[in-house]
């Protein structure tokens, strides 16, 4: 009988773990539903625990922006824009109402229709009269509707390390302008000797494409242009994609001074740049503390130059709403955003509460705002910097030279070409950049033709 | 009607011959059938979380992979049904067939290397006399330690620099080598790294098949003079048959889902040299956010490795 009880028990537990497990397989929904009047919205973003004063910090903000809008709640979940769960968590009913995006997603998401569009509540977001332009353009549509808004950019600049300048003899203060430039310090660096690389490039997981697409746009080319009846062609068999891959076989293979390790990707690079043995690489200003705090630097060792050319590849980032969310959930998420992200008013205590902490102020970018807001942030940052700003006068000095330019259509398909690119250059002494560029501008031309 | 057919002989078998049949009551029969389930309810329930899970986790994503492959999704709208174009999109992309080349070259040099060491790994480890149990556990380590470590740990092995094969080649004044950067060796360098991780098991069934070799068969073989290659050929060989054809068999269909080596260390590069079929699929699936092409590679995947999964259970069947 015992044992017929314990069976019987069992049984029931099982049956009881059986159900749960169903049930907790069919759950979802994205975020709470409203009561009272009140509105819970789910939003992304939230620091992990391990990065104590940026958690504390985002709980803060909820709380006073709960205390400032006593009809809105928030859910906040750690995490970015992670595309292998993206989709998973939209057809799960568990997306963000909220969340979080690089500026390569928008295009995809919007032509996808995995985006709210937010057109008709814009008018309660005073803010973005003076948020850039450019910057607003990415999150528009074709059909010219809204789709998001953004919250963060950078353009890609030269990072280096300016102890191993003054090493190589050359001024920390005066790093290159010019391709031709990088390529002479590189060889100076390279000449260090003990396994020091003057420069580094991407070549894996399609960061090459985009740093190959930088390369191109700083040289006066465009990876791909629309034409007069609005269809894209890819534009990679131009002069300055020839000239970019020349560089990179020369630095690579006449002047040794790329290393041999190739297929690198950013935490490689990163690495690299931390443990000394780097001189040079692309990469936007929020790098720097990533550098610094990843692998126990100090901001005075590293400078940041403006890109090299006459153009730059620009990003940055933002957040795009639930395309199932009731208009309410959308009003308290564009309320959220504008509140946290887009409030040049809270700049001045925002600077004051990090300027104790290793939260970087003072980097040059981003910078999202022209006009009065762009001024306001521009002093608050200033008077309460902790980075050496001179080291990136460099940087800030040339932005107005250098043209910023957006990525283009199917960015993700087309750098996966360009990797292809990138990795032949480097790896392989004989490439020919002629069959090269060729060959890709036909694999993107296809990929285009699906572009909007 | 036809439950009381099936049931009434099966009664009437279980009670003595003098005993009369019982009234055509249904209460019994209820009685009994309640009995049954209540007796096998712990079977049942336990069966039924085993069916729930593998529905859940296993069938239901199946059926909907191949649905998915004949429509368009985004997930937040119906999903439109596209006929064949996902088909046609796939065959089309000029990386489709680069990746289904560079799979089945990496599924040939796996055969050889993947094959071939753990059988004759197998077979020395036989022969030992001494250090057999230490030897053992040796292969077997590289199985317990996560795909990923494995990976990175060969990553520093091939590093062009400082790593670990290069260090070794220039102390015997031979010069060093591009493991992963160069498009003729990459592939090569993948195999290895699998090989390594892999063969221990493979290594452990080829031994236990040794050691059921009738002894016997060795001793004549020895008494009509066959050398040890002739023993191995003509004994070992084919008494190991059934076992090798379905390791084999094994072999082929997990060696083509091959992912973690080329993403972790080469992400499909040098110049698409190991983009390969899991790859390519991750690829549609979660950086162009394109399931429906996604789903339309899959199963074309999973037609592929039926074929081989079929003759693998019929040669199983046949067995036995």
């Amino acid at each position: 009988m015992g044992s017929n009880r314990i069976r019987r028990a069992s049984a029931v537990a099982l049956a009881a773990a059986t159900a749960f497990a169903a049930t907790a397989c069919s759950s979802g929904g994205s975020g709470s539903g409203d009561a009272g009047g009140v509105v819970t919205i789910s939003v992304n973003g939230l620091p992990p625990a391990t990065q104590t004063v940026d958690r504390k910090n985002f709980e803060d903000d909820v709380k006073a922006f709960e205390a400032s809008h006593p009809n809105i709640r928030i859910d906040a979940h750690e995490g970015m824009m992670d595309p292998k769960t993206f989709a998973a968590k939209l057809a799960g009913g568990q997306l963000e109402d909220v969340y979080y995006v690089y500026f390569t997603d928008p295009a995809g998401l919007i032509q996808r229709h995995q985006a709210a569009d937010i057109t008709p509540y814009l008018k309660d977001v005073p803010a973005l009269a003076d948020v850039k332009p450019a910057l607003q353009d990415v999150f528009k549509g074709k059909d010219g509707k809204v789709y998001g808004l953004p919250t963060g950019n950078y353009s890609m600049g030269l990072v280096y390390n300016r102890e191993l300048f003054t090493k190589a003899g050359l001024d920390p203060d005066e790093p290159p302008t010019t391709w031709d430039e990088v390529r002479t310090a590189a060889q100076k660096i390279t000449a260090l000797g003990d396994g020091t690389v003057g420069y580094a490039d991407f070549s894996k997981n399609n960061q090459g494409g985009w740093h190959l697409t930088s390369w191109i746009y700083s040289l006066g080319g465009d990876v791909a242009t629309r034409d007069d009846s609005g269809k894209w062609k890819a534009t990679l068999d131009s002069d300055a994609a020839h000239k970019a891959l020349q560089h990179l076989h020369d630095m690579r293979w006449t002047d040794d001074s790329m290393g041999s390790r190739q297929l690198l990707e950013i935490p490689d690079v990163q690495k690299m740049m931390g443990a000394g043995k780097l001189g040079m690489y692309l990469a936007g200003p929020d790098n720097i503390p990533t550098i610094v705090k990843q692998f126990e630097r100090k901001y005075d060792e590293y400078g940041l130059a403006a890109m090299p050319g006459t153009a730059t590849l620009g990003g940055g980032d933002g957040f795009m709403f639930n395309p199932k969310d009731a208009p309410a959930k959308i009003k308290a998420g564009l309320a959220w955003v504008q509140w946290k992200y887009l409030n040049p008013d809270r700049q001045e205590e925002i600077d004051q509460k990090s300027a104790g902490s290793d939260i970087p102020i003072g980097l040059p970018q981003p910078d999202l705002f022209d006009g009065r807001s762009g001024e306001t942030v521009k002093a608050v940052h200033a008077k309460y910097a902790n980075v050496p700003q001179q080291n990136y006068r460099p940087f800030t000095d040339r932005s107005a030279d250098v043209q910023v330019k957006v990525e283009p259509p199917n960015a993700q398909q087309i750098y996966t070409v360009l990797d292809g690119v990138m990795q032949a250059v480097l790896t392989k002494q004989d490439a020919n950049a002629d069959e090269l560029l060729k060959d890709a501008q036909k694999k993107v031309d296809t990929i285009l033709a699906t572009a909007q | 009607m036809k439950v009381d057919t099936v049931g009434a002989p099966r009664r009437t078998q279980r009670r003595p011959a003098a005993t009369p049949a019982p009234p055509p009551s249904s209460s019994p029969r209820r009685a009994g059938l309640r009995r049954r389930i209540a007796d096998n309810l712990v079977g049942h329930l336990f069966l039924a979380a085993g069916v729930l899970a593998f529905a859940l986790f296993s069938w239901y994503p199946i059926v909907r992979g191949f649905l998915l492959s004949f429509q368009q999704v985004n997930f937040a709208e119906p999903a439109t049904w596209v006929g064949l174009d996902n088909f046609q999109r796939l065959f089309d992309d000029p990386l489709f067939l680069t990746a289904w080349r560079n799979t089945l070259w990496f599924t040939a040099l796996a055969l050889v290397f993947g094959f071939a060491a753990p059988f004759v790994t197998a077979v020395v480890l036989n022969e030992l006399r001494h250090g057999r149990a230490y030897l053992r556990m040796t292969v077997y380590l590289p199985v317990m330690l996560p795909p990923i470590v494995t990976v990175l740990l060969w990553r520093w092995f091939y590093d062009p620099g400082p790593g670990l094969f290069n260090h070794a080649l220039g102390i015997l004044h031979l010069p060093p080598q591009q493991w992963l950067e160069s498009e003729n060796l990459s592939m090569l360098s993948l195999v290895l790294v699998s090989t390594w991780a892999n063969m221990g098991t493979t290594t452990l069934i080829y031994l236990a098949a040794l050691q059921g070799v009738p002894g016997e068969l060795y001793e004549a073989a020895q008494l009509d003079g066959a050398s040890i290659r002739q023993r191995l050929w003509h004994v070992t060989i084919p008494q190991m048959r059934f076992i090798l054809l379905i390791t084999l068999l094994l072999q082929v269909i997990g060696t083509m889902q091959v992912f973690i080596e080329p993403f972790v260390l080469t992400g499909g590069g040098p110049n698409d040299a190991t983009v390969t079929v899991l790859l390519l699929l991750y690829r549609y699936a979660f950086v162009y956010n394109d399931f429906g092409l996604a789903s339309a590679m899959s199963t074309v995947l999973f037609v592929v490795l039926g074929a081989f999964a079929a003759l693998y259970l019929r040669l199983t069947r046949s067995k036995g």
